[in-house]
């Protein structure tokens, strides 16, 4: 499955300061082995130790926050948004 | 002069030069600004402070600017409002209303925290400043970029009152209504903050745009005469105020204004967006997200990105949390109305009917000092109590058909002046 990532300003260090990169692969969690096979560095930032999601970051498929999906093992079609967005922000 | 030393990340502790950036770029912690509090507290002290205008810049040396701010002259300094009638029917001595649906110039607590954000925007360059906003926020945003001469766009999601979008677009900001709600305004806007290099008040102005909120926590001390609340209520949504008033008193203890900083903070939701509360209640850090349902929509945040800081807070002090059904608010505004004269928005009627139930369970003793935040304006929010309110009766211009209504209604005739 090939998807497009957008990647936030604090990660572009690893994309070479590129805003969007191509990925791939049957899940979120699969997309993020391959980001770091691409980009390598890239995935300790997003996951914790025990390989889950890092508590000050989102994850968007396709515009909804994978917490509201099936967390990291959300699978993903060919041509699918995913957004990396950090979670420090707002407050109305 | 300033005493401020850098951005430090609440997570891992890197540092980073004072500049927009909010996210730690290691771990995606908040960055939060340092001072110098032993300097600090060699240049302040509560004759000074107490010799200064009545707006937030009192406390300018606990605040995150460099030079003589400009922003917000007339802002903060709110009444805090002893409720003799509402604690005599409460069974509480000593109740305190922290009054900030008198904030100027939007009437809430947004203009505290947004004159230190437009401050540091001007100080750092910026040309436009921007907000993801439900409303308070919003009006707050256009107001203070309006006098500071800068452009301005407002994101809301599609469905707040109307008097938010009117109170933003009068002031000349560019209003953007997104098909979404708040979590998902904040995602844009933070993409937009990204590639645009705007100066977004809650994105990458944040660290010192919250800062502004520990305002709300100096003036409460100040005016009970330098002395810290047993307790204080605080509303939470995105979690930006609550840490920022248990920060507030302990800096002021830190610098010497107040000699004892003990306090127990609670945290106020309402039942249909309360990822915090149910946190706080399970006993755990992990913050699950929700859809938010709730009249209360200033404080209708699924998503809270200062949730744990929240949940961080009420534990060390010894406090706790509770929800309000969308009912309970509504009983709550109006409570304080008739009690108090304050027309609080439904977040405030939230905090209120939380404290109520703090009360029933115990929390709170009677002979206690208790501070309930009022963050904004009910007038900004008459549709989520108008369909609650009695109809107005209609008579004719005619005397006798008032002494008709009269009877009905059970009045008595007074005399004024009479024995």
């Amino acid at each position: 499955m090939a998807v497009r990532v957008r990647v936030p300003t604090p990660l572009r260090r690893f994309t070479a300061g590129v805003d969007e990169v191509p990925a791939e692969g049957p899940s979120v969690k699969a997309v993020i082995e391959d980001l770091e096979r691409r980009h390598p560095g890239i995935r300790e930032r997003l996951l914790d130790e025990k390989g889950d999601l890092r508590r000050f970051v989102n994850i968007y498929l396709n515009g909804d926050d994978i917490r509201f999906l099936d967390s990291l093992s959300s699978k993903v079609k060919d041509g699918d948004d995913i957004s990396i967005v950090p979670a420090i922000a707002g407050g109305r | 002069m300033s005493y401020i030393n850098n951005l430090k990340c609440k997570e891992c502790g890197q540092e980073y030069p004072i500049s927009p950036l909010h996210v730690c770029e290691t771990c995606f912690g908040p960055l939060e600004v340092t001072y110098d509090y032993a300097r600090i507290r060699t240049h302040i002290s509560r004759s000074t402070i107490e010799k200064r205008a009545h707006n937030l810049w009192r406390y300018r040396e606990l605040l995150p600017v460099e030079g003589e701010p400009e922003v917000g002259p007339h802002s903060g300094f709110t009444p805090l409002v002893h409720c003799g009638r509402l604690g005599k029917e409460l069974g509480l001595k000593h109740l305190y209303i922290k009054d900030d649906t008198v904030n100027h110039p939007t009437l809430s607590y947004k203009d505290r925290v947004v004159s230190v954000a437009i401050t540091k925007a001007r100080e750092f360059g910026f040309k436009t400043v921007s907000c993801a906003s439900t409303g308070n926020l919003a009006t707050a945003v256009a107001a203070h970029a309006a006098r500071a001469g800068l452009n301005c766009y407002i994101f809301m999601p599609e469905g707040v009152e109307s008097g938010k979008i009117v109170g933003s677009s009068i002031y000349g900001a560019q209003v953007i209504t997104i098909r979404g709600n708040y979590d998902d305004v904040n995602r844009l806007c933070s993409e937009i903050a990204d590639k645009y290099g705007w100066a977004f008040v809650n994105i990458n102005l944040r660290p010192y745009y919250t800062e502004g909120a520990k305002t709300f926590g100096f003036e409460i001390v100040e005016q009970l005469g330098w002395r810290v609340p047993d307790h204080v209520v605080v509303p939470t949504a995105g979690g930006t105020i609550l840490p920022k008033v248990a920060k507030a008193f302990k800096e002021m203890k830190e610098v010497g204004l107040v000699k004892s900083g003990d306090f127990k903070i609670y945290s106020a939701q309402a039942a249909g967006s309360a990822p915090v509360i149910h946190a706080l209640q399970k006993g755990t850090d992990l913050i699950t997200p929700v859809k938010p349902d709730t009249i209360a929509k200033s404080i209708a945040i699924g998503n809270p990105a200062d949730g744990y800081y929240v949940l961080r807070a009420v534990r060390e002090s010894g406090g706790w949390g509770e929800t309000a059904t969308d009912p309970e608010i509504i009983d709550a505004i109006r409570l304080l109305a008739r009690s108090e004269g304050i027309f609080a928005e439904p977040a405030g009627g939230t905090t209120l009917a939380v404290t109520l139930k703090l009360l029933k369970q115990g929390h709170i003793k009677h002979d206690e000092t208790v501070v309930v935040s009022i963050t904004g304006n009910g007038y900004k929010t008459l549709e989520a109590v108008a369909g609650s309110i009695e109809q107005p009766a209609i008579i004719e211009a005619r005397l006798k058909d008032f002494d008709a209504l009269f009877e009905r209604l059970g009045g008595r005739r007074e005399v004024a002046g009479a024995a």
